[in-house]
């Protein structure tokens, strides 16, 4: 029998979260409440007596102090509307599942636990007591605040007719299935046009191409004999074609970096490009490795789920970037979270295991204030940044890693599908018993072990699905929530694991599930036998193919010799993790996968991983033309300084970093906020990942995607010029510096509904060779990277397209952490310098877009004279020349300036006719040009001569001074002063815009 | 011969800042520091009675899932050690009786809390009489706060301090007594060993964001009578060294972080105790 406990406040005590809703409500929706009380509800399913239930409500369910509980009956009263929202059958529910194994400890009975919220909410009572809260009121708060249909279920309930003592019906979302698993066989004989509607309904993403590959490999007379002695006949069956579909997606596969390109480059010639992936990521990365030759750092590059490079002789570094693009436009909170806990799974299930150390968070979404309407199932933006925001907050709080650093990016067109990258980057010995641990090695006769969360159909067809655009029938079941302590546990215990040597290789499941993580690492055999009947399941009713393709969280996949078997089991059922033999791996040549004795996919290893021919793309380069913006320099620069202070894109972003635990493991050094009051924006993280040392390392990104509107090969190199001066900033030096790509585009393959696919393909080549040319140029190597290639919105007629956007992160050592500089002003009377050259460069600039133009001077890479200043300032700060150092990046110099003041408490007063500069005539022009490779840098007066003769040979300039004022005062072009602000009132300016 | 000292941080089911907690015990003079997993606990392979400090580190018990630490104070209460001799819970009276010495920060403190091993009055240590909630401002925060010590509490491990600067990272820390009777006591007792405060570490306040919770008379930590059961939000092992400070590129600050001083009074303690 079902019971249900609900835990309400008590008078008096003080219910945050309702006050929260509240203040959404209204601010939000624009619905005018008077008060939203929260109740929480469990729904317990076991065989419990009465005594039983008073228990686990005064026990672990409630807080005895704050708390009152209702069993069977109900608390609520004196509301207006009470919505009652609970997850839909099968949907994550971790509270719950805490709560079951509370309970179950507690009564010493199974018991399952599900659980739901009410809001009990009231409208302001007018003075004829007439009722302000409609019942569409109480509608468009479930619905558009409270509970997102997709995995939730939600009860409105009239306050006129309640009668508490009834209490409400429990109701269990228990997943109600058929358990009769069933593989069938699908014919792939047919028609072109069936092939493709088999592909739509699927949700296979294949082209038409490429199902003919599948419809033609059984056509082959020698494999027709191989599956007719392994119980399979001539046709496919679903679970090979499902684990096929996930094997070619573009997700798995990077089919587009992969491709033969033909470019035309827009003056009648065509380059013939064969992959972008191997000529210009992967080779520029060979390219710097050679030039290293013995002193190479890099360790595994490209081949693992993360890149790995050493710390030093002992330690290696992990580093991956992810997106979670698609789920997040979803179920932001869900899709967000399961995208950190997922990247954490990258470099945790790369080589040997790693050691997570930080996380780092860059979120693209479309303007919080967002006021048009919005097109069919889209989120609003703000719904999307707070979901996303405590999505990731959850994910990486709970586990424990510290989110290091991060930024937020804004523009309207991505409302179709926000980006979503997470990183994490972690440590691990370089070897185990004398091992290294960068390597992977499997030998046939290991045992395939399964380990973690069970699987259920959540997750399925993720890596398909995002390998589309979001239409009307993107599958719900793509949407997901992650379990950070589930996943904890297991990590805590396979660290354990791996210091111990009781396995041999691991891998994660991630896009694709199973039969991504073992057909995999059974390359590495050469072939694997495994049994979907033995895989743990959340509830009964999967078929084997969705037992092969699910993507439930929290599962990593081991190779785990018999020797040590045992060992490796026990291990997992003392720390409380579920870990189970599937199969093993062999050297057979098969994938073969079973249900019990039944065969339900036997294919070549070599054709599920090679099978797929390289597709061949035409891509068409026109350099786009704007309209020059007209308009004179404003009389008030004060002003205008102010109002770019205040743009989405540099103001402050300290709302959402606080929400994020960033020192959690004890090595924060240089933190994101910083400065006299801790306000300030840093340009980049160090941490020092083993407290008995100062070695440390330096966490940075870059990411400019306007600058895409006038030419992707400037958005690339800019984004890897702003993530590596970042870090260069705060202390790192190019010695050794590493980076991660990660693309994030718009559908670059031409189609009827995607008719520039050309020109975004072309886009995309030129971000490549940008790529190329800066890594190489700064001798910074990519070590791993990711892409997502159809970041696109189509219902309808209504079709948005993200700008395309390169997120480039850098992660560096640094040799002694206590060298590190930060971008505060530290004292009257230092000295301030601006380093690089400022160019006429506002094209797709922040000031520009203000005056609602985009303009043509993108801004450029100089990669010679920059590498050269990156040198040189790295080793002035190496000698401790340098008080404070803050890089030029969105708004220029005149945003760089203040927040370098505002941030130190400290005025500076400065002359602009110092500042080395080509072709600048207007005041506004340099404050806001976005010219690259550029630091305002402030010195103590003593270390005047040693710094100036460290930067002998860049182009630098004293500029002015600090001051004990509390100004900023800046003297323009023609010798007046053009802004005497108060730093008080420009740091508001950079506070309030998402000081919510 | 000096006496040996020994520590346990104990770690598990969300659990996170055993890593520098126990880097904390080392640097104090710990001659046996060791992170125990709770399974090992409750699987007998490790015993809470061969050690002389509990640390319960900071981390998501469970995720917080049914309020903070709840969970994890019911598995300590109920669960049992293997063997069936005892349950969890006995090896912690047992501590406390033995008169050695326990500090729980951020989560750990939740969990004394809840456990009702904090504060403890009259020797009682299974009855829960004050709680951490959610923060007034209702979410998560990471902000470095200023603390005031009550030189005359019993608190071991305040012992010759004045004031502190430390980070909270909590979305679950504000102190609510469950009358004012349980607070008066608090107060006459200084058992209120550690509020929020004014800059200069003189006055507790309530203002937001120095008191960065709400928490009642600005309360970031308390003790039990003895002075040996110690719990507070912010942490101190998250300012181990002075590159920890938030400011420590622009002040002069000693190398050691304050944070290392509980440790250190913890060990001073026990070393002659």
């Amino acid at each position: 029998m079902a019971s249900r406990i609900e835990i309400g406040f008590k008078k008096g005590i003080r219910d945050a979260l309702g006050e929260r809703i509240k203040k959404r409500i209204i601010e939000h929706l624009g619905i005018h409440v008077d008060s939203v009380k929260t109740l929480e509800v469990y729904t317990l399913d076991g065989p419990l007596a009465p005594e039983d239930l008073e228990k686990a409500a005064n026990g672990p369910l409630s807080d005895p102090i704050i708390q009152e509980i209702a069993i069977n009956h109900e608390l609520a009263q004196g509301f207006d509307w009470l919505i009652e929202v609970g997850f839909r059958p099968g949907v994550t529910d971790n509270v719950g599942k805490t709560a079951s194994e509370a309970v179950t400890l507690l009564a010493g009975k199974t018991v399952r636990v599900y659980t739901s919220r009410q809001y009990a909410i009231s409208g302001i009572r007018d003075r004829c007591d007439l009722d302000t809260l409609t019942r569409m009121d109480a509608e468009r708060i479930a619905s558009e605040l409270l509970a997102n249909d997709l995995i939730q279920r939600y009860d409105i309930i009239d306050g006129k007719n309640w009668n508490p003592d009834a209490g409400m019906k429990p109701y269990i979302p228990r997943v109600i299935g058929e358990d009769r698993p069933r593989t069938e066989v699908i014919d792939l004989a047919v028609s072109d046009a069936e092939l493709v509607r088999i592909s739509q309904e699927r949700v296979l993403a294949l082209t038409l191409e490429e199902m003919r590959i599948l419809r033609d490999y059984l056509k082959d007379e020698t494999i027709l004999a191989r599956r007719r002695e392994a119980g399979l006949g001539p046709q496919m069956t679903d679970a090979e074609i499902e684990c096929l579909a996930q094997t070619w997606s573009e997700h798995c596969k990077h089919k587009i970096f992969n491709a033969r390109i033909a470019y035309h480059d827009g003056e009648g010639a065509v380059r013939e490009i064969d992959s972008l992936f191997s000529t210009c990521i992967k080779k520029s990365t060979r390219e710097i490795r050679e030039q290293m030759g013995a002193d190479d750092w890099c360790l595994s590059v490209f081949v693992d789920n993360a890149g790995i490079i050493r710390f030093n002789n002992d330690w290696n570094l992990v580093f991956k970037v992810e997106t979670h693009n698609s789920p997040s436009a979803l179920d932001p909170y869900g899709g967000a979270l399961t995208g950190i806990v997922g990247v954490n799974r990258d470099p945790f299930g790369c080589g040997r295991g790693a050691k997570l150390i930080f996380n780092t968070d860059v979120f693209c979404f479309a303007p919080p204030d967002y006021a048009k309407p919005l097109p069919k199932r889209i989120l609003h933006p703000r719904r999307i940044y707070e979901g996303v925001r405590e999505g990731v907050e959850h994910g990486g709080n709970k586990s424990g890693i510290p989110t290091v650093n991060g930024c937020l990016v804004f523009d309207e067109r991505y409302l179709g599908k926000p980006l979503v990258y997470c990183g994490t980057g972690g440590i691990m010995p370089a070897r185990i018993a004398g091992e290294p641990t960068h390597t992977k090695e499997i030998l046939p006769g290991d045992l395939i072990v399964m380990t973690g969360g069970r699987i259920g159909k959540d997750g399925i067809h993720g890596a398909t699905f995002s390998s589309e655009e979001l239409h009307e029938g993107s599958p719900v079941t793509a949407v997901q929530i992650g379990d950070p302590i589930t996943q904890k546990k297991m990590t805590d215990f396979l660290l354990v694991a791996r210091d111990r040597g009781i396995y041999r290789a691991i891998t994660d499941n991630g896009a694709g599930g199973l039969s991504s993580s073992v057909g995999e690492t059974a390359t590495l055999s050469g072939g694997c036998e495994l049994d979907l009947k033995q895989a743990p399941l959340k509830y009964p009713g999967l078929n084997p193919w969705e037992i092969l393709i699910s993507e439930s969280q929290e599962r990593m996949t081991l190779a785990v010799a018999p020797e040590t078997i045992d060992e490796f089991l026990a291990l997992a059922r003392t720390m409380d993790v579920e870990a189970t033999v599937l199969g093993r791996y062999t050297d057979s040549g098969w994938f073969h996968i079973r249900y019990g004795e039944e065969t339900v996919v036997y294919l070549e290893m070599a054709f599920l991983h090679d099978g797929l021919p390289q597709m061949n793309l035409r891509a068409a380069w026109t350099p786009p033309r704007h309209p020059e913006p007209d308009f004179p320099e404003p009389a008030d620069l004060g002003g205008a300084l102010k109002e770019m202070l205040s743009r989405l894109n540099i103001c402050s972003k300290e709302s959402v970093v606080r929400q994020y635990d960033h020192e959690v493991q004890g090595g924060s050094v240089v933190k994101p906020m910083t400065g006299v009051v801790n306000d300030g924006p840093s340009d980049a993280a160090v941490i020092r990942p083993l407290l008995d040392s100062f070695e440390g390392i330096v966490v940075a990104n870059g990411i400019c995607p306007r600058y895409s509107d006038i030419d992707a090969y400037h958005m690339a190199a800019c984004a890897i010029d702003e993530a590596v001066r970042n870090a260069i900033a705060v202390g790192a030096s190019l010695d050794r510096m590493a980076g991660l790509d990660n693309f994030c585009w718009c559908d670059p393959v031409r189609s009827e509904k995607n008719p520039d696919g050309e020109y975004k393909l072309a886009q995309l080549v030129r971000a490549n060779e940008a790529l190329y040319a800066i890594t190489t140029a700064y001798g910074v190597p990519c070590i791993s990277g990711k892409d997502s290639m159809k970041n696109d919105y189509q219902i309808g007629e209504t079709r948005i397209s993200i700008p395309p956007t390169l997120l480039f992160s850098t992660l560096a050592k640094m040799e002694d952490v206590r060298k590190a500089v930060t971008m505060d002003v530290k004292k009257p009377g230092d000295l301030v310098y601006v380093l690089g050259e400022t160019y006429r460069e506002l094209g797709g600039s922040e000031w520009y877009a203000l005056h609602g133009a985009i303009g043509n001077d993108v801004p450029q890479v100089h990669t010679e004279t920059a590498k050269r200043l990156y040198q040189a300032l790295s080793l002035a700060i190496q000698a401790g020349l340098v008080a404070s150092c803050h890089d030029c990046s969105d708004g220029g110099l005149g945003v760089a300036l203040a927040e370098t003041a505002f941030a130190g408490g400290l005025g500076l007063t400065v002359d602009l006719r110092t500042v080395p500069t080509e072709g600048i005539t207007r005041d506004d022009d340099l404050l806001f040009s976005e010219s690259q490779s550029r630091f305002v840098v402030t010195i103590r007066p003593d270390d005047r001569e040693a710094f100036e003769a460290a930067l002998a040979g860049s182009a630098f300039a004293r500029i002015g001074q600090v001051t004990a004022e509390d100004l900023l005062r800046i003297d323009g072009l023609g010798g007046k002063r053009i802004i005497d602000e108060e730093l008080a009132v420009l740091k508001a300016a950079w506070q309030k815009t998402l000081a919510f | 011969m000096q006496k040996k000292i020994s520590a346990i941080v104990i770690t598990g089911n969300g659990t996170n800042c055993e890593m520098e907690m126990a880097h904390a015990c080392r640097l104090a003079g710990f001659d046996q520091v060791d992170i125990v997993h709770i399974s090992e606990l409750l699987c007998g392979t490790k015993r809470l009675d061969d050690y002389d400090f509990l640390n319960l580190p900071g981390g998501f018990l469970d995720g917080d899932d049914l309020g903070s630490a709840k969970a994890g104070a019911n598995r300590i209460l109920h669960a049992d050690v293997a063997g069936g001799q005892e349950r969890l819970y006995d090896q912690f009276a047992r501590f406390i009786a033995a008169g050695k010495l326990i500090l729980g920060i951020c989560n750990g403190f939740q969990l004394l809390v809840k456990l009702g091993m904090l504060p403890g009055l009259d020797g009682v240590y299974d009855r829960q009489t004050v709680t951490l909630v959610f923060n007034d401002s209702g979410r998560f925060e990471d902000r470095w706060v200023y603390l005031h010590v009550d030189p005359d509490s019993p608190c071991i491990f305040t012992r010759g301090l004045h004031g502190l600067y430390l980070p909270v990272r909590h979305g679950e820390g504000k102190f609510v007594p469950q009358d004012t009777a349980t607070l008066e006591r608090l107060k006459r007792q200084k058992l209120i060993a550690l509020q929020y405060s004014d800059a200069l570490c003189q006055e507790a306040t309530m203002d937001y964001p120095a008191n960065p919770n709400g928490a009642v008379d600005g309360i970031a930590g308390i003790c039990n009578e003895t002075g040996r059961i110690f719990g507070l939000m912010p942490h101190p092992e998250a300012y181990l060294h002075r590159t920890n400070h938030p400011r420590w590129t622009r002040e002069e600050l000693p190398e050691e972080g304050m944070g290392l001083s509980f440790f250190r009074n913890a060990a001073a303690f026990l070393r002659i105790n």
